[in-house]
């Protein structure tokens, strides 16, 4: 847009400039003057002149044509050559995107020497496994691998591109996005296709898990997510499965990496705390045993989740009282919280009453427990807890 | 060494309650703050001037009383602030409000380091860092829990989901702290005052005044649209399940998997 300004029917009365949020039309010499460097082209003005000396032209935004943008794309995090177990489930939900799309899934992964997993990845459900081999990009580094995958896209053309949000993941995908003038859905849990639009529907928590927001990109391809780990479901692996391998050679001398990296220490898993863990099982009383914390700790493990307690364990001596939850304690909100033997005392739901889903087990059927509950199991803990330890690992 | 802070004023989300009959978000009495893992990029800055000297900007994009963020930022020792504020850069997703905060940066000047946190306690994305970091065509270092400074280039500590890495990037470079690179302090009663007072160094920026375009910034930059928000469940609908323990177990597993979520993985 620009700001014509007719100095003959102008009388320099001034409303344009008064309209202006910006200062951008003043007054000169009785006419009045379009500055451009200070408009913004938000349009107050246009309405404002009485004497129709003032005219101009909102721009538009369109939906761009994306007709030639498709598939359904995931990049396949690995580390060492190893694939990250993201690579599974986003493909197992690209899938399902790509079958009510009618189009094809493809995948792309980079490495020092990854091709041998191609054909894992086309097992699992892609159709097409783009594969660059470099040493180069044996370990992962932002603007070496921003370069690749940007170029991957721009001459695939993917219509959907699904990220892990692991710590890479969100590392990438941003820096990507930015670069390609892509829209970009942090953390996503639920992906499905509009099936009016046939639009990529981006479902993720916000504000700590309390709000759900479902978010599209209508203005850019490929429409680009992360999607939070352990979520989505992979498919079995199915050994009569085929597809194609393309091996893209890129020139690795255009990517401009600034940073060195000087050492890198993979450690044990760190023991998160609970405020960051996305299952907590939690005891009661009844746990105050050595058998008790015995039977807790093996249904965590088999769950990958933290431990925690109310206070009758910290005070009994059982757990240290970093695990304590409520309102002396720690305030948590996993995805999962299971409640062995523990009443419901108002000071300790104030701790975990916010989290997603809870499960209660407790041998009182009136125990205030059941009140916040999702799935309420009236039973012993130490039965139920090694039955369920079993099933899972059995799974 | 000029250091720029990125700050976002945040509802306390520790507050945030749903209203259980119409399934919006309750903001009354709800505490405004600064971004948790923004005091600790203000830390690391200040702690930067402490030893070698710097002059510190903290800004922020937000209405207009996101300027009690700037104003914080200030009394705790930030050199000078700015507030990004106009109706033009309301509703912005990371994509326009890197384009805004970028613009800022620009405007404000010669810049060796950036820090923001790593992710806002509202919006969740963890994305602004690194937008950012690409706008300005800048280095990145993002989950930083450990960092030194030294002539002309920064060596940090990453943590990665299985360890860390330490890394070195040359200036200018763009930082996103966790909370565990260190204890913010506090404001001071003098710096308060400071900050208080009219002739605190703080400004308000405009969107002609970065030289954004309505287009660039705010809703009508956007390249994703919210189209939906909903609170992830309502009130709890206890679910009894009977049976044998085992019974029980396999009940349970499949209700949660039905939920999306797969115990064991
Ligand atoms: C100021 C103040 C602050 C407090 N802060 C906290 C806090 O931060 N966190 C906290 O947790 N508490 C806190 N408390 C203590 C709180 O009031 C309760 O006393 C405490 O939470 C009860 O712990 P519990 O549920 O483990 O024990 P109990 O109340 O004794 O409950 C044990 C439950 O286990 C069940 N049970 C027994 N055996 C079995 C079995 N084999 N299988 C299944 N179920 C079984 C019982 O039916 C019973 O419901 C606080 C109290 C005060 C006054
Ligand atoms: C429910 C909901 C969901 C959303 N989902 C998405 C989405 O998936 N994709 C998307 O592009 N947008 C999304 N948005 C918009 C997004 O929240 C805003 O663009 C917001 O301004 C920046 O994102 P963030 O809060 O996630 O910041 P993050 O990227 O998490 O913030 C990281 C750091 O960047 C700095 N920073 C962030 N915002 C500012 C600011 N305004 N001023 C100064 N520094 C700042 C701070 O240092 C902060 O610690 C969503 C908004 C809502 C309400």
């Amino acid at each position: 847009m620009a700001v014509s300004i007719d100095v003959d029917k102008c009388n320099g009365c001034g409303m344009c400039s008064r309209s202006c949020p910006y200062l951008a039309l003043v007054i000169e010499d009785k006419k009045a003057k379009w500055l451009e460097e200070r408009c913004t082209l938000c349009g107050a003005c246009l309405e404002s002149c009485k004497f129709g000396a003032l005219t101009g032209e909102m721009p538009t935004r369109e939906v761009p044509d994306f007709s030639d943008y498709r598939d359904v794309w995931v990049f396949v995090e690995q580390h060492d050559g190893a694939l990250h177990r993201s690579a599974f489930e986003l493909i197992g939900c690209a899938r399902g995107l790509a079958d009510d799309l009618g189009q094809k899934v493809a995948v792309a992964v980079f490495g020092a020497e990854v091709k041998g997993q191609a054909q894992d990845l086309i097992r699992h459900g892609a159709d097409r496994c783009i594969v660059v081999e470099d040493p180069g990009l044996a370990y992962y580094r932002t603007c070496t691998y921003t370069h690749v995958l940007g170029e991957i896209i721009r001459g695939y053309k993917p219509g959907i591109l699904l990220i892990a949000a692991t710590h890479l993941g969100r590392d990438l995908a941003p820096r990507l996005a930015r670069r390609m003038g892509l829209g970009l859905t942090a953390d996503c849990t639920r992906l499905s296709i509009d099936p009016e639009e046939k639009i990529l529907l981006q479902t993720r928590p916000a504000f700590g898990g309390n709000i759900m927001a479902t978010i599209v990109s209508r203005f850019s391809r490929p429409q680009t997510a992360t999607v939070r780990p352990g979520i989505m479901k992979a498919l079995e692996p199915d050994a009569t499965r085929t597809g194609e391998i393309v091996v893209e050679e890129l020139d690795m001398a255009e990517c401009r990496e600034f940073t060195h990296v000087l050492e890198c220490v993979l450690q044990e898993k760190k023991r998160a705390d609970l405020a960051a863990a996305k299952i907590i099982v939690a005891g009661g009383r009844p746990v105050c045993s050595e058998r008790g914390i015995e039977v807790l700790r093996e249904f965590a493990e088999a769950v990958g989740a933290e431990v925690a307690c109310t206070r009758v364990v910290v005070e009994e001596g059982f757990l240290p009282v970093e695990h304590q939850v409520g309102q002396t304690g720690q305030s948590v909100r996993p995805e999962v919280y299971f409640a062995c033997g523990i009443s419901g005392a108002i000071q300790h739901k104030a701790g975990m009453d916010g989290s997603r889903y809870i499960v209660a087990i407790n041998k009182d059927p009136d125990a205030p427990i059941f009140g916040v509950a999702d799935y309420a199991i009236v039973g012993d803990l130490f039965e139920i807890l090694p039955a369920l330890t079993r099933s899972i690992k059995g799974s | 060494m000029n250091i720029v802070v990125l700050v976002k004023q945040v509802p306390n989300t520790h507050d945030v309650r749903i209203d259980p009959k119409t399934g919006n978000l309750i903001r009354e009495g709800v505490e405004s703050i600064i971004n948790p893992e923004d005091r600790h990029a203000l830390e690391a800055a200040l702690g930067i001037k402490d030893r070698l000297g710097a002059e510190i900007t903290a800004l922020t994009m937000g209405p207009p009383q996101a300027i009690e963020v700037i104003c914080e930022a200030v009394a705790t020792g930030a050199d000078r602030g700015i507030l990004l504020s106009d109706k033009a850069f309301a509703g912005a997703d990371t994509w326009a409000t890197s384009t805004a905060l970028g613009l800022a940066i620009k405007r404000i000047g010669e810049f060796d380091i950036i820090l923001a946190g790593r992710q806002a306690i509202d919006g969740d994305t963890a994305q602004i860092g690194p937008q950012v970091a690409e706008f300005l065509g800048i280095p990145q270092l993002t989950y930083v829990r450990d960092l030194e400074v030294l002539e002309g280039k920064i060596t940090a500590e990453r943590v990665l989901e299985d360890g860390c890495e330490r890394i070195e990037a040359p200036f200018p470079v763009l930082l996103t702290v966790l909370a565990a690179l260190n204890e913010p302090r506090h404001p001071t009663v003098a710096g308060m005052l400071r900050s208080a007072s009219e002739r605190a160094p703080i400004e308000v920026w405009n969107a002609a005044d970065i030289g954004a375009k309505a287009l660039d910034v705010g809703f009508l930059g956007s390249l994703t649209q919210v189209t939906r928000t909903f609170t992830p469940k309502e009130a709890r609908n206890t679910r009894h399940l009977e049976g044998s323990p085992g019974s029980v177990a396999a009940q349970l597993i499949q209700c949660l998997q039905e939920q999306g979520i797969r115990l064991g993985e």
